[in-house]
């Protein structure tokens, strides 16, 4: 047998022994993701014991060094490690900004320090994190940003407003872009870590068109932060946040994936007995299906390094409007059933609700006319874009 | 076509009044919030009655304007850009042409006339509209009839004071012959009616008929003939709903083509950026074409054309589709903000799809060109 089979082996073993019944069968909304942090309220005791082992283990990050609380995979183990997840139909253990965008940039450009500090409560879903980029008037044009961060010798002082900051309500830290300087547009922004219970941080949840409010305008007012939590050097936090958002829409682009295929979500809630409908869920799921070839082909580019760094911009772009797709095939595959907004039989209106939610997908993490700008002009480098 | 000096007159009060009193804060927003049951004010549509809009299709000698499918389509084309929540499609469109020149007119016309009664079309039973499998089934009782099965999405349905229900008096499902049109009043016994909310805030019900018993007159038009009235009731409704998904493409147009305007990244205004330029004048000329088609089709519903029905389904599909590529690009170039229940553009996303289903989505009538195009 191989090193690898015998992790295989051991693998399922692991899973089958500690992953509870529950967490086996698959979520039934938004609600059911466990995100951890100070005052998750969690749904079960299996869901917190299910974070909690796989926590232990460093499987909320497999791939991270094991010095930071992550599993210490190779690529290959990581892979078989989602497979195996997968054939028992395992939830993930811990959904989290933390994993997905923050901690990449703590890797590459924290002190030592900040990754001893930051990293390991991340993998134990410790600390619920936001992420603090966009303004009323920068969203796009995202380098535009002017919080304003002063430096106040023993500390750094705060004043400015943030938009769209999902769950900025339920988080505990924030990681945040700031004006550090008004001389360059680019070179001044610095990116800072801190903790949403500072003094002078104050939120509204902002209510959207699925009926769910889980973004929120985040107000700073003379907040207070300790001089160790900025990430890379002062007013060089653009690199940081550019790197940060790669790993964003690599995390986004994985949406394309959804959950199934169109033809079974559509089959859920009812026969396709309509000809041209079914004509459009069978392209459907030829797009999906290649797309589900070529995630595995990025993310295996990514992990040897191969990858353009533009390429998540061009995944990001294909897997949201393959989602937002799949949702309508999923509105029409349900018809009258999938328009009830509140009735039982609908589960609350699910359909419709996760339809509307998905509107957003081409517009947070940076729009797709922003992703298609981005290929135009570093990969095929077409001039004036 | 071109429009005549008094169907301009028309439109333009049509635009007029709804743009004063038919608006999102008025009243869509305003019966929302306030969780009314019945999704619309009555208000309105009293006041709809004193322009004579209620009675718009109803014909003169009995009290209406006797006005057509193409005036029809100009009034939607209003409610639609201002999704104004009305009971006009479904009373004074539907059930007015489903009435017409039939013995049950005569008693339902003046309180639609006056704006005192609400009408329903109850025609779909499952989550898709397949009018020939129609199964709720008919069968004669006394010197009438008894009605069993169901019925959903039917619009209104809560609110209504009539109920028009498409039954099987004869026949198997997936056949037109052997339908029958019933004129159903809201007090029928043995009615059990779930008003549901949809995803737009408007209502409309589930509706279980038990053993409901109706006169032998409640029959519209010949028994085991409903096809008949039933298929114009559709055709008009199709129509209708039609025009009001290309006034909701172009209020969504509208907004977004203002906001390209005024919305600032990167030290220029958006519509600046010739990427979306281009989608605009894009969308521009699709709604163009929707408009141009769905007129066509209540043209040749007036007269009375043999390809009136084929139009009918180019048209309602193609507004759909077009109306479907409006509000997704309405909330996307709005970016962030088109994702706020606070900001309107939302609301003609949820309208838009709502307005899809009903009466058959693009689909369906697409497939509907292939068969009998
Ligand atoms: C559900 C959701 C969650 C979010 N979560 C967060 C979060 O947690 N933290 C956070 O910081 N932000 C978050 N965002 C904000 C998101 O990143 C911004 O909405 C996004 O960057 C777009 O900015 P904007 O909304 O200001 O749109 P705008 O920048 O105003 O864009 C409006 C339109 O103009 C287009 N446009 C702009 N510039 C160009 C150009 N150069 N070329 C062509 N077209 C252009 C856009 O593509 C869009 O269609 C979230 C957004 C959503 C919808």
């Amino acid at each position: 047998m191989s090193d690898l089979d015998t992790f295989r082996a051991d693998t399922r073993a692991w899973l089958e022994a500690n992953c509870p019944a529950e967490m086996r069968t698959p979520m039934r909304s938004e609600d059911d993701a466990c995100w951890g942090g100070r005052h998750f309220a969690f749904q079960s005791e299996a869901q917190e014991r299910w974070m909690r082992l796989m926590g232990e283990k460093g499987w909320t990050v497999p791939d991270w060094p094991a010095a930071y609380g992550g599993g210490g995979l190779t690529p290959a183990e990581t892979k078989v490690l989602k497979e195996e997840m997968r054939s028992i139909g395992a939830r993930s253990p811990l959904s989290s900004f933390g994993i997905s965008m923050l901690g990449p940039a703590l890797l590459k450009y924290g002190t030592e320090e900040q990754k001893n500090r930051f990293l390991p409560e991340i993998a134990r879903g410790e600390i619920r994190w936001c992420q603090g980029y966009s303004e009323p008037g920068a969203g796009s044009d995202l380098a535009g940003l002017q919080t304003k961060c002063e430096d106040n010798g023993d500390h750094w002082l705060v004043n400015g407003q943030k938009v769209w900051t999902s769950y900025a309500d339920k988080a505990d830290w924030i990681f945040c872009l700031v004006r550090t300087s008004t001389e360059s547009k680019h070179g001044g922004i610095s990116f800072l870590l801190f903790d949403m219970e500072s003094e002078g941080v104050s939120t509204k949840p902002i209510l959207l068109i699925s009926g769910y409010s889980p973004f929120c305008e985040t107000f700073f007012d003379n907040v207070k932060v300790p001089k160790d939590q900025v990430v890379g050097d002062v007013n060089k936090g653009w690199d940081v946040a550019k790197y940060l958002l790669g790993h964003e829409r690599e995390m986004i682009s994985g949406m394309g994936l959804g959950s199934g295929s169109a033809r079974t979500l559509a089959q859920s809630l009812g026969a396709i007995d309509d000809p041209v409908l079914a004509a459009d869920v069978a392209l459907f799921d030829v797009d999906a299906i290649a797309f589900a070839a070529m995630s595995e082909h990025f993310i295996d580019q990514l992990k040897a390094g191969e990858a353009h760094p533009a390429m998540p911009s061009m995944m990001k772009y294909a897997g949201t409007e393959l989602n937002k797709k799949r949702h309508e095939l999923t509105m029409a595959a349900g018809g009258s059933d999938a328009l009830e907004w509140d009735s039982e039989r609908s589960h609350g209106g699910k359909a419709a609700r996760e339809w509307l939610r998905t509107k957003a997908n081409s517009i947070e993490g940076g729009t797709s006319e922003v992703q298609l700008g981005i290929v135009a002009k570093h990969i095929l480098r077409l001039p004036g874009a | 076509m071109i429009l005549t000096d008094d169907q301009r007159q028309l439109a333009d009060m049509a635009r007029t009044f709804l743009a004063e009193e038919g608006t999102i804060k008025k009243q869509l927003r305003h019966w929302r919030d306030i969780g009314c049951k019945d999704g619309f004010g009555h208000g309105l549509w009293k006041q709809m009655a004193e322009l004579g809009l209620t009675g718009l299709a109803i014909p003169e000698e009995a009290g209406g304007l006797g006005l057509g499918a193409t005036e029809a389509a100009l009034v939607m084309e209003e409610v639609g850009r201002n999704l104004t929540p009305s009971p006009f499609l479904t009373t004074s469109i539907v059930a007015v042409e489903a009435l017409k020149g039939s013995e049950q007119g005569k008693r339902w016309f003046p309180g639609i006339l006056s704006g005192d009664t609400v009408a329903a079309f109850a025609v779909d039973e499952g989550p898709h509209h397949r009018p020939r499998a129609i199964a709720l089934e008919a069968k004669r009782s006394g010197n009438g009839f008894a009605l069993s099965g169901s019925k959903q999405f039917v619009v209104h349905g809560a609110s209504a004071d009539l109920l028009i229900v498409a039954a099987r008096t004869g026949g198997s499902a997936g056949e037109s012959d052997g339908l029958t049109l019933f004129a159903v009043p809201r007090d029928a016994a043995g009615m059990t009616i779930e008003n549901v909310a949809l995803a737009d805030s408007s209502k409309a019900a589930r509706i279980s008929f038990e053993n409901v018993a109706v006169d032998a007159d409640a029959v519209i038009g010949e028994v085991d003939g409903g096809w008949e009235p039933l298929r114009r009731a559709m055709r008009a409704g199709r129509t209708g709903a039609a025009a009001e998904l290309v006034g909701l493409a172009t209020g969504a147009s509208d907004m977004t083509v203002d906001y390209l305007k005024q919305r600032k990244q990167f030290g220029k205004l958006i519509g600046e950026f010739q990427v979306l330029q281009h989608r605009a004048a894009h969308l521009f000329g699709e709604i163009e074409i929707a408009r141009a088609v769905t007129l066509k089709a209540a043209e040749l519903l007036d007269k009375g054309d043999a390809q009136a029905g084929m139009m009918t389904h180019v048209a309602k599909a193609k507004a759909g589709r077009v109306s479907a590529l409006a509000v997704q690009e309405a909330v996307q170039m709005h970016g962030g903000i088109g994702m706020t229940d606070e900001h309107d553009i939302g609301l003609y996303m949820k309208r838009e799809k709502v307005l899809d289903a009903l009466f058959g989505d693009s689909s369906y009538h697409a497939r509907m060109v292939q068969v009998t195009g």
